[in-house]
């Protein structure tokens, strides 16, 4: 298994504002709402080629996600984006009673989730959507690991019922789907298979998860790797198999270890099929500025922490 | 416009009964919009309980969602489910929620309660409603104090931007809140001005002066801009004791305290 260093690359919202044209093109329901920032979200490739369902609405992050609500309650099937941290942060409440609590269809596709927004630093940095997220009800949550994951989910959550979360980078990350994959809401998907110990991951993470893979495979330890792109609602099925197969687990993913998808993780094994795990992510502090890969590395967001906790879960 | 003053009348009567019973909710900011919702269900808005999802109903956002106790009565008074539900108004597993809830009610259009988003909402709406090139209108009720929240005025600018010129709004201008007066907590004035800095048409009347509150919605519909009916109201309309107190904002009347509100609102006959 490669490393994906030599893959072909790119960002998970490019695949999106693609994606978003391709579903514009067949669903004349479909409509666009952005808060400023079109370029960076890229849904100003829709907007270019839709101009008459694109609505920016300005820097006013809460009046789009109503607005948006709005929408979805008149036959419309919106898309609101913008940052991450502002989707899921500044908009919390509004999606909460306004657009979950009536289970409303809006689609949240929030750009430059994660520690790899880089440069722009801490106060650009979600590291807490998963959490804010899945705690609401009737809200499902999903974190694709590549472009041609983002291209199927897009439209496998067009008409899916009640509001939908979808974390989206920055940073171009390695394609790691292979042409004939499938992407199901609420299924997981195991990339590589093995019976020592499962590493669960999402977004950018599984390019670190399989590398661990690898090194550990070196060391006569063969690990599951499992991407969990739908974080919200779980594939108990999947985990409870991996946890019985394995007997330990170690998820990784770019956001806090509180509250996120390794939390949801354990908060299910704990109760149904509990096995060691331990959770890699960033551990409850602020990001900062610097190149992607730098943070990646200062923040333990790497193959070798990855490896190291397979190691210690499985001394357990 | 007699007819619509009776509904205005039974509606009251409701608020009080339905917050008496249930021993909770907001009578004062409900007793206030009571001739504004009485004029919208009964005069204005185009709807059919029959078919309460119509593509071509008017649509009414009560953005306020407190005074859900008014909006109850107008909608069970119209049909939209059983008037005998509004005894069970605020009990566990029935469907008339503390606020708004469109799940669970018949006729609701927006889930409300928290302040500040439901003109978001009626902008969105109306931004679809412009889509579709539909002849409905839509009309949402704000509370005063509502006006407080930034998303109000995000809401704002966005319609006058988007040219909804199929949204209506108005304001139950009561003058208080649960603190206290508006200029006490957290001034709005300038009110009038603010919305037409913002790019609305604006009308400023009596809450309470049905053929007043009627012409203004009449010509706002037709004016072509996004539109703002400023409608100054008394918090507790109709009984004296609650008139004018902010202290009634939420909180429920006692059985007594029902009764002689009743008796005040029906001239002195206190059977139903």
């Amino acid at each position: 298994m490669s490393d994906g260093s030599d893959l072909p690359r790119e960002s998970t919202r490019d695949a999106y504002g693609r994606a978003l044209v391709e579903l514009g093109a067949r669903r004349s329901d479909v409509v666009v709402l952005d808060a400023d920032l079109s370029g960076s979200t890229r849904t100003g490739w829709f907007g270019e080629k839709f101009p008459e369902r694109f609505f920016n609405m300005g820097i006013a992050e809460q009046n789009m996600m109503n607005v948006a609500a709005g929408l979805a309650m008149s036959g419309k099937t919106p898309f609101a984006s913008t940052f991450a941290i502002f989707a899921s942060g500044r908009a919390w409440e509004q999606v909460r009673n306004t657009v979950a609590y009536p289970s409303l269809p809006v689609r949240i596709c929030a750009t430059h989730a994660g520690i790899t927004v880089g440069a722009d630093g801490a106060s650009h940095q979600a590291l807490e959507d998963i959490a804010l997220m899945r705690v609401i009800p009737n809200m499902t949550v999903i974190a694709p690991k590549d472009g041609p994951e983002v291209e199927r989910v897009i439209p496998a959550i067009v008409d899916h019922d009640g509001p939908v979360y979808v974390r989206l980078g920055r940073a171009k990350v390695p394609v790691l789907s292979s042409e004939d994959e499938s992407f199901t809401v609420g299924r997981a998907q195991v990339l590589r298979d093995g019976g020592d110990v499962a590493i669960v991951a999402c977004g950018i993470m599984l390019e670190p998860a399989l590398a661990a893979a690898e090194t550990l495979g070196e060391q006569g330890i063969q690990a599951r790797v499992i991407n969990l792109s739908t974080i919200k609602p779980l594939d108990e099925a999947a985990l409870a198999a991996a946890a019985e197969d394995c007997g330990a687990v170690v998820t990784a993913e770019e956001h806090s270890v509180i509250g996120g998808m390794g939390s949801a993780v354990t908060e299910f094994l704990s109760a149904e099929c509990p096995v060691p795990v331990h959770r890699i992510g960033i551990m409850d502090r602020f990001g900062q500025s610097g190149e992607p890969d730098e943070l990646l590395e200062e923040y333990g967001l790497d193959a070798g922490t990855i490896e190291r906790a397979a190691l210690r879960v499985l001394k357990k | 416009m007699r007819h619509v003053a009776d509904r205005a009348t039974s509606l009251r009567c409701r608020i009080i009964q339905s917050t008496c019973r249930a021993g909770s909710g907001h009578p004062g900011g409900s007793l206030s919009c009571a001739d504004i919702v009485a004029l919208l269900y009964f005069h204005v808005l185009h709807l059919d309980p029959e078919r309460p999802d119509s593509e071509d109903r008017d649509r009414f956002i009560l953005t306020k969602g407190h005074a859900a106790p008014a909006l109850y009565a107008a909608l069970a008074e119209k049909g939209f489910f059983p008037v005998e539900e509004l005894q069970y108004l605020r009990r566990l597993g029935r469907m008339l929620q503390g606020h708004p809830d469109r799940v669970r009610t018949p006729g609701v259009e927006a889930s409300t309660g928290s302040l500040g988003q439901g003109l978001s909402v009626a902008a969105g709406i109306a931004i679809a409603g412009q889509l579709d090139e539909s002849d409905w209108g839509v009309y949402a009720l704000l509370g005063d104090g509502e006006l407080q929240e930034g998303q109000v005025w995000e809401a704002a600018m966005a319609a006058s931007h988007y040219g909804l010129d199929n949204l209506i709004a108005i304001t139950d201008y009561n003058d208080l809140q649960i603190d206290g007066q508006l200029s006490d907590v957290m001034r709005v004035e300038p009110l009038a001005d603010k919305w037409r800095a913002f790019g609305w048409d604006v009308w400023t009347v009596d809450g309470h002066d049905l053929y007043a509150l009627d012409a203004a919605v009449r010509e706002a519909q037709v004016c072509g801009r996004p539109a703002m009916i400023i409608a100054e109201t008394v918090k507790g309309r109709g009984v004296s004791f609650m008139e004018g107190e902010a202290s009634w904002h939420g909180k429920a009347p006692s059985g007594e305290q029902a009764e002689q509100a009743l008796l005040e609102l029906r001239g002195g006959d206190a059977d139903e």
